[in-house]
This record gives structure tokens, C-alpha cells and sequence, in this order.
């Protein structure tokens, strides 16, 4: 397949890994720790382990997979919300197929099919904003979730539906910003990270700018990086020079999709749609300083929190759950102490075993660390 | 209410009606005509215009063929009802007939149990008992008794068929997933994914449009053309729901052996890697309704090979993986096109495509 096939080429792979492993070999760092580098999106993690991208890698680099995945973060009292629009008689809920396996306090948007809510899977939201078209008598709500990433394509239909005069659609917002969640991270007293690798698919709609700061402030170097699995090899290797070189930039690996500038009219459509909430909760590392967007009062018929009354209820995440210690690399997966046992990718606890893109889930998945916790190489190195 | 009770020199009832209505499943006429017209007249055979409430099998007949009988059911629910590729007849007839094959029986005959929910076109019915015919006559069976009910509006998804087959085995015939030993070959008879993609697409909840079509076919001949030239076959199973992921970790699991298989030797279709690419999904794990995975002794894997594609549902067949040691028993891991290894493990739940 034509511009996928090239950038899972193993030849190249393995000329990646032998630099990575010459850089390592002449690098003057801690020996007694390994290397820990964060990939901060989900979509990174599920290639790494999809290729069996981290079994190729040195032991000295440890990858830890960052809190990217916003199906993963959602709180059960959002979910809990989802279901309540959901259950009223006259509402269609749409959503993205992963989000409805996320469980609630009470259930899931699965099990609330189930039950006989009209909940249904779209790929966009411009399909959810057809369905409200072909179903004037009908309420139809689409769950916005996501980062930058998919922020303006439900920008985009809120002013497509402004446009149309569609009355019966409107969207439940949950989009997440990216940088206050990396901020947190970094403020942590138990951060040990040496380097990011940025969320590629965030970068094509925000460019690279607002990652300045990381490198400025806090020292860390980072690489905005392609999801395909080469992009991710030659990603961890311009990490390593800048360590070797010790310099701290942000750098773009991914300049074939996101440009330096980011895309002006995705940011447009966003700035004019959304704006900032002073903060926004997230399974696994709690409230978090504007780190999410509402709708602004100028579209607020749109707006689904508005439009129906939400329990908006916070639910406390499991006090079993090690998530936010998984997230900012203080401990691996399985290292965790419900990891494989109360939680499971079948009754997930924790934000992270819930998408195939949570790192928890992704090495129960494909690491096989549920036949034996104390095998330590999940990655079937 | 048994379709064969009809002998077929009476003159058949005819339906009149536009759609099915609770009077077709009443008992009366108005059934009578629905059976005759649309299911007799479309499975029309000797046992069926012979028998009586049920079908009569002659049992030196059968013996003729082998030593055991297979006995096996399944039920067929699917939306669409026609997809590219096939329909619910053309399904429920092959994944029957399939189940008896990979066992290494000869199929024989079937039973057909059809709910139909009211409001359903005759039309639809007549050109699923239409395909249900024709699927039989490819696979070699024949379908000699069978039931029909109406339900109503709302009490089914418009038409759900059960089909029971009978088959029988040939003497020597011995396959099961725990025969799988160290070195085996692990093969499959072609293109993998392309039914699960089919339906996907054709649901239309993805507003995607794919080519693909379902390979739902019967592969009672591909089987018995591998048996004549791997006779020392491990086991065969058809990867439908769950997958080949799903069987291969069912043979790891009865075996307790690793298996690992290599993602490039893996056939997909470009355009099922291209659906997957754009859903998040895991062809590994989508369905298939005219494949097989076999486990073959290393020395017959070739032959085996060279056996399928000789056949026309076995053009594609290859080599995929082998049982290995050194891992976990239990253990599925796939070698990736990229040089890394994974492990290939049973689906959670099913495959939602991802956000981004």
C-alpha cells in the first residue's frame, strides 16, 4: 500500500536501531537508570506495540506512554452525562466507536444500547449533523471528544449547522487541550522523563510553538513525531542527538503533515467556536487548569450542556487505581497493584486500560503480562 | 410446522401477498402456501417429496461414506441480509457445511429453521430460499426438512435462520486442535478479513465505499482435497468470528504449544488493509466466512499448500506461521512487517474503530 508500506520498511528499521544503539553506546548519561522517554499520544502507543516497535529498542530506553489517549481520560462523570442525554427519549446520541466501551459509574454507552437508548457509532461529525438533517423530530447530539486533533472537525459542523439553521443538533463537548495536561506532568515532583515525543496529529492543527516552553522552562527536549512506526524509530533517535548534544528544541520529524505554523483555518473555526474552561477533570490525574474547551455563549444552541440538564456529577476514580503514577512513568503497567486482576480490558478500573491506545491496555493486549506479572518483558522482546 | 410433510406431486400453494403477515405463521393456508412457494419449491428434492414429519435417512447409505457421524448447528443473524458477496441463505448454508468440512466430514444434509419477522417481501424471502438452494447444490447437500415461524414486528431483526447438518467422517479421520505438536505448519487457504470488511462496509455506518466483497463459500472440497494430500493434518478450523487471531489462540490454548506467525506472509487484500488502516481495526481479528486455518506436520505443509491453491477457494493459500518453542505454551506472537514481535491475543469485547 502506496505511503504506508514505506514507513514500515524493517531494512530501514534496523539501520535506525543500530544509530539509536551507537548513539546510546557514546552517550555520557546515568547508567544506573534507563532512559525514559514519554510518548504523549495515544495514537504512538498503540503503533509501539502494534509494531513491536519498544522490543527493538535498547533496554536503556524505557517508553513510557503519556496520557494522549482522550477516551482513556474521560471521568466517569462525564460518561455518566453521556448516558443521561442519552436515555432521554427524543435524543439520538452519536459518538466515535472507542468511546462507548468507556465505562460510567453506572454503565457504559454500551451497555446503555443495550438497554435501549438510540446510541449510535459515526466516523464524523458531519455524519452526526446528516443523521439531525434526516431526522427533524428527533434530538440529535454528537459526544465531542478528543484533543486539537479532532477539535476542528466539530468546530467545523457547529458552524456548518449554524449555516444550515439545523435546530436539532447539538454537541456534548469534552475536547481536551494537550499543553496544561504536559504542563501538570512536568510540575510533578516524582517526573523523571528525559524527553517527549509530541502528539504529531495535535501538531497538524497547532503547529509546534506551543510546545516552546517545554524545552525552554523545563529543560526537556522533544520530537513531534509521525504515528507510522519508522516516524517513531527516527523520532527517538533525533531525541537521543539532542540529549547527546545537549540541546533542548522542539523538534518536527512529522513535517510531511504537520507544518511548523500549524492550520490556520482549523484554528480559526476553533477559537470562534470554543473557548478555555478553567478547568476540566481527568480520569487518572484529577482536575486540570484550563486543560478543556466549552462552547461559546454565541453558539450556545449547539451546545448539548445547555441544552439538557446533565447530572455533571464528579465521580472519584477508583482509590485502587495507579493511573496517574503509569502516566507520568513513576511505575510500569503491570507494576500496578489492580493491573490484570480487578482491571481488565473486560471491567477496565482505571482510564487506561479502557482504549486499545491506554498503555495499560495496550500491554495487557499485546505485552501478554496477564499470564504472569512478575514476567518482566511485557513486549515479547 | 415441517416443510416436508408436503409431498411435492400435490399441487403446491401459492402466495399472493406482498409481505409476510402473522397469517403465514397462523398454521393455516396462507403458511401452507408460504412454505410450498417459497421454501419447497426453492430446496425441491426426492427425500423432501418423499418423507413424511421428518426426514428419513438411510443408514447404510451413510455408512458408505465413513465410520462417524458429525452433528452440528448454528444460527444466522446478520445485517445486511444481502451484502456484497452473498446473503443470510448463502451464509447459513456455508457456515454449516463449514463446520461439518473442517472436521473432516463429508457434509450431507441439512435442516432449515427460518423466524421471520411480519412485514418482511416475499420477494426477499423467495431470493434467500433461492440462494439457500443454490449455495446447497455447490456444497453437495441437500436441505430435507425444516420449520418456519412469524413473529411479530419488532420481535426479530426481518429473517434469523438455524441450520442443522449431518455429515459423516471417514474412517482414518482424526483432527483436533490438541494433535498440534512442536514444528507443525500453520496454513491458510487465502485472503484474509474480506467478509468482516464486507459487512462493515456494507452497513454503511461508516458512510465508506469499499469493494470488498464477503467470501462466504462452501469448503467441503478445498477440505477433502487437503486430507488427500495432507493425511497426516492436525486440525482445521474456520476462522469466523474472532478471527484467525481467535483460532490460532484456541489451537495454542488445546495444544498448549506457541504459535508464531509471520505478519508478511499473512495474505490480506490491499483493500481490507486499507479499511483496517482508515477504522483503527485489526484484520486479524475480522471474520471470515469461506477460510480455513490448518495445522499440518512440517513434511506435508508444501504439499498441503500446492494441494489448495490447485483449488479454486485456495488460489491464495500460504504458509502463515509454524509452532514454535521457547515461548509460553498458549502463546500467540506475530513476527510484524516492521521486525518486531507481538503478541496476537483473544479479542476483548469487539473491535470499535478508534477516534483518531
Amino acid at each position: 500500500m502506496k505511503f504506508v508500506d514505506e514507513f514500515r520498511d524493517r531494512a530501514k528499521a534496523e539501520i535506525l536501531v543500530k544509530e539509536i544503539e551507537r548513539l546510546l553506546a557514546r552517550m555520557k548519561r546515568d547508567e544506573t537508570r534507563p532512559l525514559q522517554i514519554m510518548e504523549v499520544c495515544g495514537g504512538h502507543t498503540h503503533s509501539i506495540f502494534r509494531y513491536g516497535v519498544e522490543g527493538m529498542l535498547p533496554k536503556s530506553i524505557e517508553l513510557v506512554h503519556g496520557p494522549g489517549c482522550p477516551v482513556c481520560v474521560l471521568p466517569m462523570g462525564r460518561v455518566d452525562d453521556c448516558v443521561a442525554i442519552a436515555e432521554r427519549p427524543e435524543v439520538i446520541f452519536t459518538t466515535f466507536g472507542d468511546a462507548m466501551r468507556v465505562p460510567g459509574s453506572r454503565k457504559s454507552l454500551l451497555q446503555a444500547k443495550a438497554d435501549g437508548c438510540d446510541v449510535r457509532m459515526v466516523y464524523s461529525p458531519m455524519d452526526a449533523l446528516a443523521l439531525a438533517r434526516q431526522n427533524p423530530t428527533r434530538e440529535v447530539v454528537f459526544f465531542g471528544i478528543g484533543f486539537e486533533t479532532t477539535m476542528p472537525s466539530t468546530a467545523l459542523t457547529v458552524l456548518q449547522a449554524e449555516r444550515e439553521r439545523v435546530e436539532n443538533f447539538s454537541i456534548f463537548c469534552n475536547h481536551i487541550t494537550i499543553v496544561p495536561t504536559i504542563k501538570a506532568i512536568l510540575d510533578s515532583p516524582d517526573l523523571r522523563l528525559d524527553g517527549f515525543l509530541g502528539p504529531g496529529h495535535v501538531s497538524m492543527v497547532i503547529g509546534d510553538a506551543p510546545y516552546e516552553f517545554i524545552a525552554r522552562y523545563y529543560k526537556r527536549p522533544m520530537v513531534i513525531a509521525g504515528f507510522e512506526p519508522l516516524d517513531i524509530l527516527q523520532s527517538i533517535w533525533m531525541l537521543l542527538r539532542q540529549i547527546d548534544e545537549g540541546r533542548c528544541e522542539i523538534e518536527n520529524q512529522y513535517v510531511r503533515v504537520a507544518p511548523r505554523a500549524g492550520n490556520a483555518v482549523a484554528l480559526k473555526a476553533v477559537a470562534q467556536v470554543y473557548e478555555l474552561r478553567e478547568f476540566f477533570e481527568w480520569r487518572g490525574l484529577g482536575s486540570i487548569d484550563h486543560s478543556g474547551v466549552k462552547v461559546r455563549e454565541a453558539y450556545a444552541h449547539f451546545d448539548a450542556e445547555r441544552k439538557f440538564a446533565v447530572p455533571n456529577a464528579r465521580i472519584a476514580d477508583p482509590k485502587s487505581c495507579q493511573c496517574g503514577e503509569v502516566l507520568k512513568g513513576v511505575i510500569k503497567p503491570w507494576e500496578c497493584k489492580v493491573f490484570g486482576r480487578a482491571c481488565t480490558p473486560e471491567t477496565p478500573l482505571g482510564a487506561l486500560m479502557v482504549s486499545s491506545e491506554g498503555a495499560c491496555a495496550a500491554y495487557y493486549q499485546y505485552g501478554g503480562v496477564k499470564r504472569g506479572r512478575g514476567e518482566e518483558e511485557a513486549s515479547a522482546a | 410446522m415441517n416443510m416436508i410433510s408436503f409431498p411435492s406431486r400435490r399441487p403446491r400453494g401459492k402466495v399472493h401477498a406482498p409481505t409476510v403477515t402473522l397469517a403465514h405463521g397462523g398454521g393455516g393456508k396462507a403458511m401452507k402456501d408460504l412454505i410450498d412457494d417459497v421454501f419447497v419449491e426453492a430446496f425441491d428434492n426426492p427425500l423432501l417429496a418423499l418423507l413424511d414429519d421428518s426426514a428419513q435417512i438411510d443408514l447404510l447409505g451413510l455408512a458408505q461414506y465413513g465410520d462417524r457421524l458429525a452433528f452440528t448447528t448454528d444460527s444466522f443473524v446478520i445485517d445486511p441480509l444481502v451484502f456484497p458477496g452473498g446473503d443470510i441463505g448463502r451464509l447459513a448454508v456455508c457456515g454449516t457445511v463449514n463446520d461439518l468440512a473442517v472436521g473432516g466430514a463429508l457434509p450431507l444434509y441439512l435442516s432449515c429453521a427460518v423466524i421471520v419477522e411480519e412485514g418482511v417481501s416475499i420477494d426477499l424471502l423467495r431470493q434467500i430460499a433461492k440462494s439457500m438452494a443454490t449455495t446447497a447444490q455447490e456444497a453437495g447437500v441437500k436441505i430435507v426438512t425444516g420449520d418456519t415461524k412469524v413473529v411479530n414486528k419488532g420481535a426479530c431483526d426481518r429473517i434469523f435462520i438455524t441450520t442443522t447438518g449431518i455429515g459423516v467422517v471417514a474412517a482414518g479421520v482424526e483432527l483436533g486442535a490438541h494433535r498440534a505438536r512442536l514444528g507443525d505448519a500453520v496454513l491458510v487457504n487465502g485472503l484474509l478479513g474480506d467478509h468482516g470488511a464486507a459487512i462493515l462496509g456494507a452497513r454503511g455506518d461508516m458512510a465508506l465505499q469499499s469493494p470488498i466483497e464477503s467470501d462466504c463459500a462452501p469448503l467441503q472440497d478445498l477440505v477433502a482435497s487437503l486430507l488427500d494430500a495432507a493425511p497426516n493434518t492436525r486440525f482445521i478450523r474456520d476462522p469466523t468470528r474472532g478471527g484467525i487471531a481467535t483460532v490460532l489462540n484456541e489451537i495454542a490454548e488445546a495444544a498448549q504449544v506457541a504459535i508464531e506467525i509471520d505478519e508478511t506472509a499473512t495474505p490480506l487484500r490491499d483493500e481490507v488493509r486499507g479499511f483496517c488502516e482508515i477504522l483503527g481495526l485489526d484484520p486479524l481479528y475480522l471474520a471470515n466466512e469461506g477460510k480455513i486455518v490448518a495445522v499440518t506436520p512440517p513434511d506435508e505443509a508444501e504439499q498441503a499448500v500446492d494441494a489448495m491453491r490447485a483449488h479454486p477457494l485456495g488460489r491464495q493459500a500460504a504458509i502463515i506461521g509454524n509452532v514454535v518453542a521457547g515461548e509460553p505454551a498458549g502463546r500467540v506472537t506475530m513476527r510484524t512487517i516492521f521486525g518486531g514481535r507481538r503478541i496476537v491475543d483473544m479479542l476483548v469485547g469487539e473491535q470499535l474503530p478508534r477516534i483518531c
